[in-house]
C-alpha cells in the first residue's frame, strides 16, 4: 500500500468511528431484537434434524453422477526440491485405471487466489496445482489417478514411482528463526500495537508475571473428509463440494480454470463439520482438472492422512505475556509478543494477540506477532485463529498474577474491566463479562474453592478448579446477499449462498425469517448452500448469521416498500410508510395500531401477482470501525489429577457466555459445548506432531492425533445473558468460535490448583506433571 | 455374494479388497453409513452386522457373503423413525450430523451388548448379572464413536433416555 493509501485509510477509519450512530449499520437497532416472547431465541429443534438421524442428509462425496471416477492422490515426500523423474507406466496399466494425470499432462491451471487476496478469494495456498516439477511441501501432490473404483485408484497410485531431488527446504523452527522473524498481519493490518512504553513501566510495576507459553500445530479434523463430486458440463463446471464458502470456491475455481464465475456451480447442502478447514485446497482444484482431462466425473476423498497432508491447520504459537500490576491488581503494562509460523506460499498469520487488544484496561500495552517461514502444507484458520491459542497464554498469566498478588482471578479481572475499548478507544456496543462473571460463579460454586494449590485430594487424584475469560468479536464481511421470494399462500422461500456444517443455520435463521415476515416456521423455506443463490457468505469468523441477518433486513425493507406499493390505495395499509409497518399474522400491520392489517395473501391477490420476489444487498460493514463488538465468556473448570499417573481428567465445565441474543436455545447450546469440547482436546490432548527433519506430520491419523472422546467429556453447563447487541443484526454477535476460546486456560489454571504445577507448554499430558 | 441388507436381499460381484463400507457407499446406493477415516479409528461407518456392531470400513464385504447387515437406512425413515433416533433430534445429539448414524448403530449395538451382560473397562463387578447403564459405563462404550462437533453431552441424554430402561428392565427381570 502506498502512502497515500495508507493515509486515506486512516482517514476513512477517523472519519467511520467520529460519524454520528445513524449513518452506521446498526445505528438503528433491529427491531427484532427485543421480541421476548416469539421464536427468536426459542428452543426448536432442528428441521435437518430427522435427515441427518436417518443417514439422508446428502454430503459431498454422496452425489450420484453417471460414469463416475474415483480419484486417489500421490503426495510427495520431501519437503523442498523438484521431481526429477516420474514413472507412471505401472499404474496407467493397473486395472481399472482410466488416467494417471501428473505436471506432465496436467491442462494449464491460473495461479490459485488464496485467502485475502480478494473478497471471494479461497486458496489454502497459492502454489501453481500441478503445474511444474517444483515441490514446495511435504505431502503436495504429484499425482492424482482415476480409476473405475476406489480400490483400483488407491492401488494404481502406489504403482507410481517419483525421484525426487531435494533442495534446501526449512522445516525446523530454528532454521526458521534463523532466517529472521517478519511483522504477522491479519485481515490486512500489522499485527502490532503499542501504547506508551510497556517494557519501562513493566520493569517499574510492583507486581509481575512473565512467562513464555507453547501451543503446538493442531489440525480441524472434521469427522467428514475433504470431498468433492464433480463433472464438466460443456465449458461449466459443476460441483458438489464439502464447503463453508460456495461463492468463494467457485469464484476461485472459475479464475483458475480461466472460465466466468456463471459457469461454475457449486452447491453444498450439509458439510460434515469444518471449523476452517473446508475452503479450497488442492484436491477440488486437481479433481476437476482431472475431470477434464478423462471427460468423465470425478469424486475424491481426500484419506485421513491426506487430509493432514494437503489440507493446513493451525500454526505453532510460542507466546511471552508479560503483565506489571500495582498491588491493588490495576496493569500497568501488558506486554504480549512471540511468534508463530507460516510458509512461502499463504498470507495466514496466527493472530494470537487479537484477543489481547480489548480484554483488559492498562496503562501500556506491548502486542506484537512476528511470523516465520517454513516448508509445510500451507497453516490456516482453525476455530477462533489467533483467540483460541491467544487466549490460553493471557489468561494463564492472569492467573499466575492473580496468584501472585493473591488476589481472587475474577476479581483481578474485574478490577481491569476496560471502559472503552483499551487500544482503539472505541466504545463497546455492548459488554457483559461482568454479568457473565457473577452469575457463572454462583453457578459453579466458584466461593468454596480451596485457593492453596494441591490441597484437595479425594484417594489418589488431586482436585483443583480454574477459571478463564472467552473472547471473541463480532465480525461481519461485505458480500451478504439474500433473495426472499413471498407467494400468494402467504408462504415465503429465502434464498441465499450460505452453509450448514452444523451450525443449525437452516433452523435458526428459519426462525429469524418468520419472526420478522409475521410467518409460522412451516411457511419459511430458507434455501442455502448453493451458488445459484446470491451472497458471498463465509462460514467463518462466526460471521454467517450477522451477515445473513443484515442481507435480510434490507431485502425485507425492500420487499415491505414493494408490498405497500401493491397494496396501494385500497388497503388499509394506505398511507403508510415501510417504518411505520411490521410483519404480523401473515401479512403488514401498522406497528401501534396492530388492528390495521392486511395478509400478504390479500395484497399479492388483489395485485394479480403469483409471487414478489425481491433481493437486498446487505451494507458494508462499517459498525465494525464505529464499535468495539466483542462477545465473552466465564469459563469454569474442575479437574482431577491422578498423583500417581499424572492424568488429567475434566470432571466439570461451565461456560457462562454474553454473546448478544440468542437465536436458538437448543442449537445455541450444542454450539457452545462443541467449542468447549474442541479447547478440552487444545488443553489435553491435540498436537500435530510435525517432524522437523523432513517437514511431515508424524500423526495423520485419529487413532494418534487425539480428539476428545465420549469419556473425555462431562456434562457441559452452558448459560447465557441473552442481552441484545444494539448494533449486530437482531442484537445477536454470533457463537461458533468463543467456546474454544479461554478453555486452554481454564483447564490449566485448574491444574495448577489442583497440583501446584503450571504446565505453560500445551497439551497438559501427563509427563508434564510427573 | 449375497447378503441381507436392511431386510432386503441383495447380489454384489466386488473386488475382494473392497471393503463392507465402500459396498454400502459406492456400490449398493446406501451413502448414510459415514467414511470419517477408513482406518477403525472414528466409528463414523458402523452398521449392525447379525446384531453386532462391527467398524464396516475394517470389514472386507466378501466376508459377509450371507449375513445380515443394518444401516442407518434400515434402522428408521424420517416420518418413521427409531425412538433413539427421534431422542437425537430430541436432544440435540449432533451437530453437522456425519458422525450421527455410525452413533445410532453403535449405541443399539451397544444396547445388545448390555443386555447381554458383557462387561467393559469400567464395569466395577465382572460377574454382575445385570450391569448398570451409568454415565461411565455408557461414555466408555461410546468412546470408539468420535464426534468432533462435540455433541456427546446431546448423545448421552437421548442414549439414556432411549436405552436406560434395558439395564432397569434386565435388574427386574432377575428380581422376579
Ligand atoms: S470410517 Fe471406519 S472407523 Fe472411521
Ligand atoms: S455431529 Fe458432527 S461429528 Fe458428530
Amino acid at each position: 500500500m502506498s502512502f497515500v493509501q495508507e493515509a486515506m485509510q486512516a482517514v476513512m477509519k477517523k472519519a467511520i468511528a467520529l460519524a454520528p450512530d445513524g449513518w452506521i449499520p446498526g445505528g438503528h437497532p433491529d427491531p427484532l431484537m427485543r421480541e421476548k416472547h416469539g421464536l427468536i431465541g426459542a428452543s426448536i429443534s432442528r428441521i435437518d434434524g430427522p435427515l441427518k438421524v436417518a443417514g439422508q442428509a446428502r454430503f459431498a462425496a454422496e452425489f450420484p453422477m453417471e460414469g463416475l471416477t474415483y480419484a486417489a492422490l500421490r503426495h510427495s515426500t520431501i519437503a523442498r526440491g523438484r521431481i526429477v523423474s516420474l514413472d507412471t507406466t505401472q499404474a496407467e496399466a493397473a486395472p481399472g485405471v482410466v488416467l494417471v494425470m501428473t505436471h506432465l499432462n496436467a491442462p494449464r491451471l491460473k495461479p490459485t487466489p488464496p485467502f485475502g487476496s480478494k473478497p471471494q478469494a479461497a486458496g489454502g495456498d497459492d502454489v501453481p496445482v500441478m503445474q511444474d516439477d517444483r515441490i514446495h511441501w511435504n505431502g503436495q501432490p504429484v499425482a492424482v489417478v482415476l480409476a473405475e473404483t476406489q480400490d483400483q485408484a488407491d492401488h494404481a497410485q502406489s504403482l507410481i514411482r517419483v525421484q525426487y531431488e531435494v533442495q534446501g527446504g526449512v522445516t525446523s523452527l530454528d532454521a526458521a528463526r534463523a532466517q529472521g522473524p517478519e511483522p504477522g498481519k491479519f485481515q490486512g493490518e500489522l499485527l502490532k500495537v503499542e501504547i506508551k512504553d510497556a517494557e519501562a513501566l513493566f520493569a517499574a510495576a510492583p507486581v509481575k508475571v512473565d512467562a513464555v507459553y507453547r501451543t503446538p500445530p493442531h489440525n480441524h479434523n472434521p469427522i467428514e473428509l475433504h470431498a468433492a463430486t464433480l463433472a464438466w458440463e460443456g465449458d461449466e463446471l459443476r460441483v458438489h463440494d464439502a464447503t463453508q464458502a460456495v461463492a468463494h470456491a467457485a469464484w476461485t475455481l472459475s479464475q483458475v480454470f480461466d472460465i466466468k464465475e456463471a459457469q461454475v456451480h457449486v452447491t453444498s447442502p450439509f458439510v460434515g463439520g469444518g471449523f476452517g478447514s473446508k475452503t479450497l485446497w488442492q484436491h477440488q482444484i486437481l479433481a476437476a482438472a482431472a475431470a477434464r482431462l478423462a471427460g468423465r466425473p470425478v469424486r475424491i476423498v481426500v484419506s485421513r492422512e491426506g487430509v493432514f497432508r494437503i489440507v493446513g491447520g493451525r500454526a505453532l504459537t510460542e507466546q511471552r505475556v508479560a503483565i506489571g500490576a500495582q498491588q491493588d491488581g490495576g496493569f500497568d503494562a501488558i506486554i504480549h509478543t512471540g511468534l508463530t509460523v507460516m510458509t512461502p506460499h499463504n498470507a495466514m498469520t496466527e493472530p494470537f494477540i487479537v484477543a489481547t487488544r480489548s480484554a483488559y484496561a492498562a496503562k501500556s500495552f506491548k502486542l506484537e506477532v512476528d511470523t516465520v517461514k517454513l516448508n509445510m502444507v500451507a497453516n490456516t484458520f482453525m476455530r477462533a485463529p489467533g483467540e483460541a491459542v491467544g487466549t490460553f497464554a493471557l489468561e494463564s498469566a492472569i492467573d499466575e498474577l492473580a496468584a501472585e498478588l493473591g488476589m481472587d482471578p475474577i476479581a483481578l479481572r474485574s478490577r481491569n474491566e476496560p471502559e472503552q475499548d483499551p487500544t482503539n478507544g472505541l466504545p463497546f456496543s455492548q459488554r457483559g463479562v461482568e454479568q457473565a462473571w457473577k452469575t457463572g460463579a454462583e453457578r459453579f460454586g466458584w466461593e468454596t474453592r480451596n485457593a492453596t494449590p494441591g490441597a484437595t485430594r479425594d484417594g489418589d487424584w488431586l482436585v483443583g478448579v480454574g477459571c478463564a475469560t472467552a473472547t471473541y468479536p463480532y465480525y461481519r464481511m461485505a458480500g451478504g446477499a439474500a433473495r426472499i421470494i413471498l407467494d400468494r399462500t402467504g408462504r415465503a422461500v429465502v434464498e441465499i449462498a450460505a452453509h450448514e456444517m452444523g451450525m443449525g443455520t437452516a433452523t435458526a435463521h428459519t426462525q429469524v425469517v418468520a419472526e420478522r415476515l409475521g410467518l409460522s416456521l412451516d411457511q419459511v423455506e430458507f434455501r442455502y448452500g448453493d451458488t445459484a443463490f446470491p451472497g458471498l457468505v463465509l462460514a467463518g469468523g462466526s460471521q454467517q448469521t450477522a451477515s445473513i441477518g443484515s442481507a435480510v433486513i434490507v431485502a425485507h425493507r425492500t420487499l415491505v416498500t414493494e408490498l405497500l406499493k401493491l397494496a396501494g390505495n385500497d388497503s388499509p395499509l394506505a398511507g403508510l410508510k415501510p417504518d411505520e409497518v411490521g410483519g404480523l399474522d401473515g401479512g403488514l400491520c401498522k406497528l401501534d395500531e396492530p388492528g390495521r392489517c392486511e395478509s400478504y395473501a390479500s395484497i399479492l391477490a388483489r395485485a394479480q401477482r403469483e409471487t414478489l420476489t425481491v433481493e437486498g444487498e446487505a451494507p458494508p460493514p462499517l459498525e465494525l470501525q464505529h464499535w468495539s463488538m466483542h462477545s465473552h465468556g466465564a469459563m469454569f473448570c474442575e479437574v482431577r489429577v491422578n498423583a500417581i499417573t499424572g492424568e488429567t481428567r475434566v470432571s466439570r465445565f461451565l461456560g457462562s457466555f454474553d454473546c448478544g441474543r440468542i437465536l436458538n436455545a437448543k442449537t445455541a447450546a450444542s454450539q457452545f459445548r462443541g467449542g468447549i469440547i474442541m479447547g478440552l482436546g487444545l488443553a489435553l490432548m491435540e498436537d500435530a506432531q510435525f517432524d522437523e527433519r523432513t517437514g511431515r506430520i508424524m500423526n495423520p491419523s485419529l487413532a494418534e492425533y487425539h480428539v476428545p472422546v465420549h469419556m473425555d467429556v462431562p456434562e457441559i453447563e452452558v448459560m447465557w445473558t441473552d442481552e441484545p447487541d444494539p448494533h449486530a443484526p437482531m442484537g445477536a454477535r454470533g457463537i461458533g468460535e468463543i467456546g474454544i476460546t479461554g478453555v486452554g486456560a481454564a483447564v490449566a489454571n485448574a491444574v495448577f490448583n489442583a497440583t501446584g504445577k503450571r504446565v505453560r507448554d500445551l497439551p497438559i499430558t501427563l509427563d508434564k506433571l510427573l | 455374494m449375497r447378503l441381507t441388507i436392511n431386510g432386503r436381499q441383495v447380489e454384489a460381484d466386488v473386488d475382494v479388497r473392497t471393503s463392507l463400507l465402500d459396498l454400502l457407499r459406492d456400490h449398493l446406493g446406501l451413502p448414510g453409513t459415514k467414511k470419517g477415516c477408513n482406518q477403525g479409528a472414528c466409528g463414523a461407518c458402523t452398521v449392525l452386522a447379525d446384531g453386532e456392531r462391527i467398524n464396516s470400513c475394517l470389514a472386507l464385504a466378501v466376508q459377509y457373503d450371507g449375513r445380515e447387515v443394518t444401516t442407518i437406512e434400515g434402522v428408521g425413515a424420517p416420518g418413521a423413525l427409531h425412538p433413539l433416533q427421534r431422542a437425537f433430534v430430541e436432544h440435540d445429539g449432533f451437530q453437522c450430523g456425519y458422525c450421527t448414524p455410525g452413533q445410532i448403530c453403535s449405541a443399539i449395538g451397544m444396547a445388545a451388548e448390555l443386555e447381554r451382560g458383557l462387561p467393559s473397562y469400567v464395569t466395577g463387578d465382572l460377574d454382575a448379572e445385570t450391569i448398570e447403564l451409568t454415565h461411565d459405563e455408557l461414555r466408555e462404550r461410546m468412546s470408539g464413536n468420535l464426534c468432533r462437533c462435540g455433541a456427546y453431552n446431546g448423545i448421552v441424554d437421548a442414549i439414556r433416555e432411549t436405552f436406560g430402561q434395558i439395564a432397569e428392565d434386565a435388574g427386574k427381570r432377575e428380581a422376579a
